[in-house]
Formats: C-alpha cells, sequence, structure tokens
C-alpha cells in the first residue's frame, strides 16, 4: 500500500533528465547564435521544399517544351527553363529531396560505420586500434573527392554507388572522433564502477559510452552533411552520380555548363542551390558545436 | 577465529612506457612491486601513503581493473588471475569497489533507479518484481529517502551521491568492498556521516574493508590493521594501535609526525624529509627510503630489507621493512639531519 502511493507520487513529481535539460540548454545557446539560427531556418526551409515542393511546382520537372528553350527567368519559370525547355525551377524544387536524401543516408552509414570503428578501436586498444587506426589513415590520405571518384569508378555511376562512395570517405572522419571521445570517457571512474560490476563490453560500450560521447558526433555529422552534398553534386557534376534525365542538382549544373556564357541562368540555379544548402549546414553545425560545448557561456 | 579473505602474493603492476617510432618498450613504472600482505573476513585494512605510492593501483590490481603484471590474488580460496573473463564477471559480485570522486563515479545520464537496477541486472541478484522493494531497501540502509529513486546524479551533492555510490556496491550484496580514497573528495562533516556509515554496515553485514586513504586521521579512525606503502613497497604493517603508538619504520615515522595536532600550543617534533620521493620508473636500490631517511647507510643501498618483525619490541602482527629497526629503537643509530 505504501509502496504503490511512494510508486504514484514519483510519477508525478518526476524531475526532468538531464538528456533533456541538457537541450534546453543547448537550444538556448544555438537561439542567441544568429547564423546558426539562420542556418538552421535554411535546412528546415529545405526539408519542408523537399517534402511539399514537388505538389506545389505547377510544372512538371521532365515536362519538355522545345517552343520554350533556354528561356530566361520570367514570371512563368521564375528560374527559366533548359535546353530541353524544362522549367529549372521545378527541377531544383525536385532535386532538393534527392540532395538531402543523398546527404543524409551517406552521412547516416558513415557515422554509424565511423562510430562502431571508433569504438572498438578506443575501447579495445592494442593491436585493434593500431590495425583499425592505421587503415583509417589510408583514407584518410586520399583526398575525399579522390576516393570518392575511384569507389564510384570501380562500382559505377548511380545514386546508391555515389551514397555509398560519400559514405565511406565519411567513414575515417567519424572514426576518429569517436576513437578520441571514447578514449577520454573510458577512463571514468562510473565505466569502472559498472566494470567492476561484472558488466559486459557490450552493455558498457552501449550503455555506457556511447550515450555520452553523442554530441561530437551529432556535430560532426551535421558538418558533414555538407560536405557530403557538395562532393555528391561533384560526382554527379562528373557524370558519375545521379544520371539525366534525373533532377540531381549537379546534374544540372553540368548540363548547364555548356550554355554557361549566353545563358548563364541555367547554370547559375542549381549552382546556387549547392552553395545555399552547404552554408546551411555549415553555419548550423558551427553553431551546434558551440552550443554543445560546455565550455561556451549560454 | 579470523580466516583470511584476501591473500595477496607477491603482486607486481609494472605500466610500461612507450616511445621510439615503433612503439617500443623503453621502460616501466613500477607502481607496484612485489608486495605481499593478506586480509581478514570482517576486518578493515587501510592502505596508506602520499601520491604515487601505489595504494590505488594495489586495489585496482586486485579488483583487475587494470591486469596485473604478476602475482598472485587469492579470494575466498580462488585465484582470481586464473580466472577468464566470464568467470572474473561473475566473481566480481562478491568484491565491490567504491570510488574517490562522487561527481565521476555514477553515468551522468541514469537515474539512481537504473543505476540500482543495471547492478542487480548485471548479477541477476533478484528476480526482477523483488528488485524495487530492494532498491528503496538500499537507499535506506545508505540514507536516503525512496523519492531519490527517480533523480538524476547531478540532484544530489557530493556525499549523497557517494552513499548512491555505496548503494550500487552494496546492491549485489558483496563479501569485500574496496575504498579507494572514497571520502576524499568530501567536506569534513560529511566525511564523518559516511565513514559512520561505512562501519555500520560492516557491522550489520559482515563486511571486509580494502580502505585506501592518504588522510591518517580516517584511517585511525576506521581501521583495525593499517598497512604503509611507499613507492610501491610496504614499509611496514600493523594493527592500528602499534601503527600509530609504537612506529617502527623511519618512513612511519615521518608521516605521522605530519598529523596535525588540534592544539596550537602543543610541540610535536615533526620530522621534514629533504628533497622529491624519487621516479618509480628507476627505484632506489637497496631500501627505496634510502635516499630521503635519516638512519640510511652502506647497507640500506644495497641490501633490500624485508618485511620483519621482532618479538622484544613489536606486536604479534606488526611487521617493518628496516635493517635497522632495533638499532634505532635503542638509539644506537642518530638521525643524520
Amino acid at each position: 500500500m505504501a509502496e504503490t502511493s511512494v510508486k504514484t507520487q514519483q510519477a508525478e513529481t518526476k524531475p526532468p533528465s538531464p538528456q533533456l535539460e541538457n537541450m534546453k540548454k543547448v537550444y538556448k545557446k544555438l537561439k542567441k547564435n544568429k547564423t546558426a539560427m539562420v542556418g538552421g531556418i535554411l535546412i528546415l526551409f529545405f526539408i519542408i521544399v523537399s517534402i511539399i515542393g514537388p505538389v506545389l511546382t505547377p510544372f512538371d520537372p521532365d515536362a519538355q517544351d522545345y517552343t520554350n528553350r533556354l528561356a530566361s527567368p520570367n514570371a512563368d519559370n521564375w528560374f527559366g527553363t533548359d535546353h530541353h525547355g524544362r522549367d529549372i525551377f521545378t527541377r531544383i524544387i525536385h532535386g532538393t529531396s534527392i540532395t538531402l536524401y543523398i546527404g543524409f543516408s551517406s552521412v547516416l552509414l558513415g557515422s554509424v560505420a565511423g562510430t562502431v570503428i571508433g569504438i572498438v578501436s578506443g575501447y579495445y586498444g592494442k593491436k585493434i586500434d593500431a590495425i583499425l587506426m592505421r587503415s583509417m589513415d589510408v583514407l584518410l590520405a586520399f583526398p575525399g573527392i579522390l576516393l570518392a571518384l575511384a569507389i564510384v569508378s570501380i562500382l559505377g555511376g548511380s545514386l546508391q554507388n555515389v551514397i555509398i562512395a560519400v559514405a565511406v570517405f565519411s567513414i575515417p572522419v567519424f572514426a576518429r572522433i569517436v576513437r578520441g571521445s571514447t578514449l577520454a570517457v573510458k577512463k571514468l571512474e562510473y565505466v569502472d564502477a559498472v566494470r567492476a560490476l561484472g558488466a559486459s563490453d557490450f552493455r558498457i560500450i552501449f550503455r555506457h559510452i556511447l550515450p555520452n560521447i553523442m554530441s561530437p558526433i551529432i556535430v560532426q555529422a551535421t558538418l558533414r552533411m555538407a560536405t557530403a552534398i557538395l562532393a555528391a553534386s561533384g560526382l554527379s557534376f562528373l557524370g558519375l552520380g545521379a544520371q539525366p534525365p534525373t533532377p540531381e542538382w549537379g546534374a544540372i549544373l553540368s548540363q548547364g555548363r555548356n550554355y554557361m556564357w549566353d545563358d548563364p541562368h541555367y547554370a547559375l540555379f542549381p549552382g546556387l542551390a549547392i552553395v545555399v544548402v552547404v552554408l546551411a549546414f555549415n553555419l548550423f553545425g558551427d553553431g551546434l558545436r558551440d552550443a554543445l560545448d560546455p565550455k561556451t557561456k549560454g | 577465529m579470523t580466516t583470511e579473505l584476501l591473500q595477496v602474493h607477491n603482486l607486481k603492476q609494472y605500466f610500461p612506457i612507450k616511445g621510439g617510432i615503433f612503439g617500443r618498450k623503453i621502460n616501466d613504472v613500477k607502481a607496484v612491486d612485489d608486495i605481499t600482505f593478506a586480509i581478514n573476513e570482517g576486518e578493515t585494512l587501510s592502505i596508506v601513503g602520499e601520491s604515487g605510492c601505489g595504494k590505488s593501483t594495489t586495489g585496482r590490481a586486485i579488483l583487475r581493473l587494470d591486469e596485473p603484471t604478476s602475482g598472485e590474488v587469492t579470494f575466498d580460496g580462488e585465484d582470481l588471475l586464473s580466472l577468464n573473463k566470464k568467470e572474473m564477471q561473475k566473481k566480481r559480485k562478491d568484491l565491490q569497489i567504491i570510488f574517490q570522486d562522487p561527481y565521476a563515479s555514477i553515468n551522468p545520464r541514469q537515474t539512481v533507479r537504473q543505476v540500482l537496477n543495471e547492478a542487480m541486472e548485471i548479477q541477476n541478484v533478484l528476480p526482477k518484481e523483488e528488485r524495487y522493494d530492494r532498491m528503496i531497501e538500499l537507499l535506506e540502509t545508505v540514507g536516503l529517502g525512496p523519492d531519490k529513486l527517480d533523480r538524476f546524479p547531478h540532484e544530489f551533492s557530493g556525499g549523497q551521491r557517494q552513499r548512491i555510490g555505496i548503494a550500487r556496491a552494496l546492491a549485489v550484496d558483496p563479501k569485500m568492498i574496496v575504498c579507494d580514497e572514497s571520502v576524499s573528495a568530501l567536506d569534513v562533516s560529511v566525511q564523518a556521516q559516511v565513514l559512520n556509515l561505512l562501519q555500520k554496515l560492516q557491522k550489520d553485514l559482515n563486511l571486509t574493508y580494502l580502505f585506501i586513504s592518504h588522510d591518517l586521521g580516517v584511517v585511525r579512525h576506521i581501521s583495525d590493521r593499517v598497512l604503509v606503502m611507499y613507492l610501491g613497497k610496504i614499509v611496514e604493517i600493523a594493527d592500528k594501535k602499534s601503527l600509530f603508538d609504537n612506529p617502527k619504520h623511519p618512513y612511519t615515522k615521518t608521516l605521522l609526525s605530519a598529523i596535525p595536532v588540534p592544539d596550537p600550543n602543543a610541540k610535536k617534533e615533526q620530522i621534514v624529509l629533504k628533497g622529491d620521493v624519487p621516479s618509480p620508473i628507476d627505484p632506489p636500490t637497496g631500501c627505496r627510503f634510502h635516499t630521503r631517511c635519516p638512519f640510511a647507510t652502506d647497507r640500506c643501498k644495497e641490501e633490500v630489507p624485508e618485511l620483519r618483525q621482532n618479538e622484544n619490541l613489536m606486536g604479534e602482527q606488526h611487521q617493518a621493512a628496516c635493517h635497522y629497526i632495533e638499532e634505532i629503537e635503542s638509539g644506537e643509530m642518530q638521525p643524520k639531519y
């Protein structure tokens, strides 16, 4: 009887978890950082556009209209039309989801793989650490885009392979960061305490180390989104990624390049779109890093 | 009839120093160098010594939180160092540790409930349904109310956190607890509370403590026997009374002379050693204390003194590692200051 009353009382006065409180604090700091907020709002804007944009645009991204080729920006075609008479604005809107999809999935793949490698490396140390980190060094030694290029040329050019390629060149970055954080957290006394209780490595890693190294992973993932999008567009630009007529920004840019002198709008707008989205992720990532750093005052 | 619960034989803990291009081992930090002692069931053995003498390392090596370089640790008749990982994880139920820093020893993302539940879950102490009652009981034992169960570590003071640490250790019904500087980070009034709690628990649950501390006042309060370490070696071991009233090793004497006396007019001879503690990478030959000992002779530089007992001068369980116990005691040797 007494026990149940205690239980209900607890449910009522349950204090906020440190995660929640921490998130509130981070949000407060983030709100003060104007550039980060601009980045965040832009990202939100792009996400919304990618979801509802395709429904709102009046044109079909693949509908060709040869009577209206290479039209300059006007009231009907805000960003003009391309060499097949397709509306560039519509194509860019439709491309948003592709761009974000490539960014998200490649960063997700890369961060998961990198985190696993980093934690195993940092937690077990010694030979495993040496082998894993030296192989990460090998990957890091290649310039990112060159590595992605090599992977895509081996696997063949397609959207999926671009994601894999971009993910692979993100792995070492995550692995290094996670390894460093793991080394720091593993030395803390509470990890020793659960080890002294007889906890398995699996439990220590997933219950005690991983939750406490999430912030650098999240920051890196945000910043990495920008790099991933840029790299994916670069690959498409080179003709190794999304194949036409897919309205991928890099691919549109690549086609627009042929008309750069006479019809600069064709290359300008997809280029601008890439710049803005990359900038947005960079700004937001930088702000997030400052906000998650407990040393900066909110 | 006392039985020895834990026996430590020739325990060595060397930490390799790596360097050079290929990370070869250059040298070792000889943190604990060949120590042997035993703890009786139900008693409190304290290890004292200054920073870096190997007291914490000894505790961690016994628990295999760091794998010892060599030696034997027999707990309850079983050699811990020969157990494989799985067996050791099971055995950890009987051997718990309470840490120094109450702010670092609890995962900041877990509630007290999760902390205690995890301890019981790992060792499968109780079926799920009975765990709640046990948690409330544990909190009560360490002097915390049941309303604290769903709180997070950051909502507690240092003393309260240390109590949670104690509750966590108790959750698996251990036989022995290593208290690694467990009260050093607390302020004095809270220290006293936690010490009294530890003593009460010892009586109620028949616990055995290995109490690691640099605070001689605390050690004097809680110990049955005291072990003094210097640079990875045992210099003296004795029951509390003999050690504090009748220290035999020059180092122990120095250490005890540093205890502050709560009387501003008290005249007390204070022995101040010259120099710093030598490096444990290249410890001095012979007696490790010879570089700072006021009685040191050439013999001390060459011959390593063993722990020994002089029946006329010392109690039954009193041993010290000095060549000149008798000479110093009789006044035959005078300190060279």
